[in-house]
């Protein structure tokens, strides 16, 4: 216990961890107000006037289709060519609809809290995502290239103890963070909701379902925080996690994309670690193949493959696991000097 | 007396796929009694670093017993942790932390009161700057800290691998002193150092390792009468001689141990008229001869035949080695 509230400290002492921590909360808070500004609270007046001007734009359009038809018709009746100008039919085929003038594109935008929340989660879960990895590499990093774990050990020979204390200390951390500000988070987007746009529909339903979110994002932001420590326990350096990582998106993001695309493999992008990224927010990722379309033959629909939050769950697991796995046996019996 | 420190047949192998298998530690023993203060000699390279970190569990050795405080190592490591206290050679700490920040940090994780952090800055001298980042310490102001962290447990056995690098005189003197001090409140102290001047001054006994092998090993004064070698300086009248009064010794079977720019240090000299007889038949006339009082420093570069020789460039790993078992020492053995 004594070794645990020590890591939290060294952890908490660290400048690195202070900076990164005020650079995530500039960061988050220059996101929230400046897009506090870009949503507009509608009035019923507005909603009304907005309504009433797109009824005229509708009706002023049935009328030009109108005087257009007549104007066909009668060139016709002169015998003139009028295919070319008009189109098939004089163009009567393309009245004018009500539904094509949504009263919507007359309002500024509103912020719906309900439909669009869950996207600035996953923003939120990046952002601090981020903060995880960055600490977690160096934290553990930093103690092992500048001899702080030899001088741990010389106190605390259990190694695997004090790693996973290590560990633990920098889980709490980062789910403390990750905690405190999601709840603010929340609050500034319900804030935004309420004086700048709105928070109908709010069911209880909703909320669990936001509430979901959250926690996969949270799930995320403490795998993502685990491999890095891992990987800078291996390397004995906070660059190797850093630099494994640039490695794997290169590889996954760029490599294995041309890869799939030069042997054209049927979704290849179910090869890529950004679509379970995608699908761990979204709960599942849709990738359609179009080569199983013939387009001549006119419109199809292409052939699906779903990748679901489970399976991202798996894939993100099997990672993070062997990623520690392999960090702890190699602190088991490794020689340190 | 009893033994604090006990380590029999220790071995440490390096393999490496380009060089082969290196034997850092080849059967090495070392025995400490309880409240002396031990000194562990010998050449760079010969494997003195390497035992005190197996002896704290940093590296695994591939053989051999060890034990502290009469518990066998590695296994009671954790139980006898909290009783040594140990600096391995150039400590390093997180630089953006202030010595008092660094030595609460190993208090707290040790379960010691805060005070004694405050305790053992003051014992060292870093009192005034202990709030000063690490980074912008000097060279022997981190080997103070070293030292601090090392006396912060207090501890039954205490382990300083070259604590006296980079320290200066005032430091080195301040050292000797707590030494003697710590030694007689109780506590055992192994010193590695090359400083053997240092070493005749404190320690009680001493080990002496050369190739991964123990080479001499007792209470200072019993090593130096056993290799009290009859020493002698000899000067000539003119220094360019001395070759020649070298080569003449020599072939009468005088071991010439060193050749210095203006005098000859002999070994084994029973009678010192034999020397200025052989001397003067050659009309070589000799300008001094002393019997010289034997060091633990010439002691040191005997056993392990370290002394320079002019001319040679004397390579890493090229010092005595002991028989023992056939396993040689070095690389591609
Ligand atoms: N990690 C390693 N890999 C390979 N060889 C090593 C390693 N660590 C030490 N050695 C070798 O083991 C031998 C003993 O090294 P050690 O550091 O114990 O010497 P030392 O007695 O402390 O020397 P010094 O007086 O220079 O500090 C040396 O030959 C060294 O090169
Ligand atoms: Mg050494």
């Amino acid at each position: 216990m004594s070794l645990f509230v020590t890591e939290l400290r060294r952890l908490a002492k660290r400048r690195l961890t202070r900076l990164l921590l005020v650079l995530l909360l500039v960061g988050l808070a220059t996101v929230a107000t400046a897009f506090s500004f870009s949503s507009h609270k509608l009035s019923p007046a507005a909603v009304a006037a907005a309504q009433a001007e797109s009824d005229a734009q509708y009706r002023q359009s049935v009328q030009d289709w109108k005087r257009t038809v007549a104007d066909c018709e009668a060139a016709q009746a002169r015998g003139e060519q009028t295919e070319e100008r008009f189109g098939p039919n004089c163009g009567k085929d393309y009245q004018p609809q009500p539904d094509m003038f949504d009263p919507k594109w007359n309002l500024p935008y509103q912020f719906d809290f309900r439909a669009e929340f869950p996207t600035f989660i996953a923003v939120f879960a990046g952002a601090v995502a981020l903060f995880a990895f960055i600490v977690g590499a160096s934290f553990v990093g930093a103690e092992w290239n500048t001899g702080g774990m030899m001088n741990l050990l010389l106190w605390r020979p259990r190694r695997l103890a004090v790693l996973g204390t290590k560990l633990a200390a920098l889980l709490t951390t980062v789910l403390g963070v990750g905690v405190v500000l999601g709840a603010l988070w929340t609050a500034a987007f319900w804030l935004i909701g309420t004086s700048r746009g709105t928070t109908a529909k709010m069911t209880a339903g909703a909320w669990r379902s936001i509430g979901l979110d959250g926690l996969r994002a949270l799930a995320l932001v403490l795998v993502v925080g685990a491999v890095a420590f891992a990987l800078a326990s291996l390397g004995r350096h906070t660059a190797m996690a850093l630099g494994a990582a640039v490695a794997l998106f290169a590889i996954s993001e760029v490599g294995i994309r041309i890869a799939v695309g030069v042997l054209s493999v049927p979704f290849g992008d179910r090869y890529v670690l950004s679509t379970y990224a995608q699908s761990w927010f979204l709960k599942q990722a849709e990738l359609f193949d179009y080569d199983t379309c013939e387009f001549a033959r006119g419109a199809c629909e292409p052939a699906r493959y779903v990748v679901t939050w489970q399976q991202s769950a798996l894939v993100f697991g099997i990672g993070a696991v062997a990623a520690l796995v392999a960090a702890f046996w190699t602190m088991r019996r490794r020689d340190i000097s | 007396m009893s033994a604090v420190l006990e380590i029999e047949g220790l071995r440490k192998t390096y393999r490496s796929r380009k060089r082969g298998v290196r034997h850092a530690l080849d059967g090495f023993d070392m025995q400490v009694e309880a409240g002396q203060v031990h000194g562990f000699l010998g050449p760079n390279g010969s494997g003195k670093t390497t035992t005190l970190r197996t002896l704290l569990g940093l590296i695994q050795p591939n053989g051999g017993r060890m034990a502290i405080l009469g518990q066998e190592l590695p296994r009671a490591l954790p139980a006898v942790a909290g009783s040594v206290g140990a600096i391995v050679e150039s400590p390093q700490f997180f630089p953006h932390f202030s010595a008092r920040d660094t030595l609460g940090l190993l208090a707290r994780a040790g379960e010691l009161p805060a005070r004694r952090v405050d305790e053992v800055l003051e014992l060292v001298g870093l009192r005034d700057r202990a709030g000063e980042r690490v980074k912008t310490y000097s060279l022997g102001m981190k080997q103070r800290l070293a030292v601090a962290s090392a006396l912060l447990k207090n501890p039954k056995l205490l382990i300083l691998d070259e604590p006296a690098n980079g320290l200066d005189p005032g430091g080195i003197r301040e050292m000797r002193r707590l030494m003697r001090e710590l030694a007689e409140s109780g506590m055992t102290v192994v010193l590695s150092s090359h400083i053997l001047g240092e070493i005749q001054l404190i320690c009680d006994s001493v080990t002496i390792i050369s190739l991964g092998r123990r080479v001499a090993y007792g209470p200072v004064d019993e090593v130096l009468a056993a290799h009290s070698q009859n020493a002698v300086r000899v000067r000539l009248e003119a220094v360019t001689d001395l070759p020649q009064a070298a080569e003449t010794l020599t072939r009468s079977g005088i071991r010439v141990a060193a050749t210095e720019a203006d005098h000859l240090m002999l070994a084994g000299v029973d009678k010192p008229a034999v020397v200025s007889r052989l001397l003067a038949e050659q009309g070589l006339y000799v300008s001094e001869l002393t019997p010289v009082a034997v060091d633990l420093e010439s002691v040191f570069l005997e056993l392990t035949a370290t002394a320079p020789v002019p001319g040679q460039h004397r390579q890493v790993d090229q010092s005595a080695k002991v028989d023992q078992t056939g396993t040689a020492g070095g690389w591609g053995a």
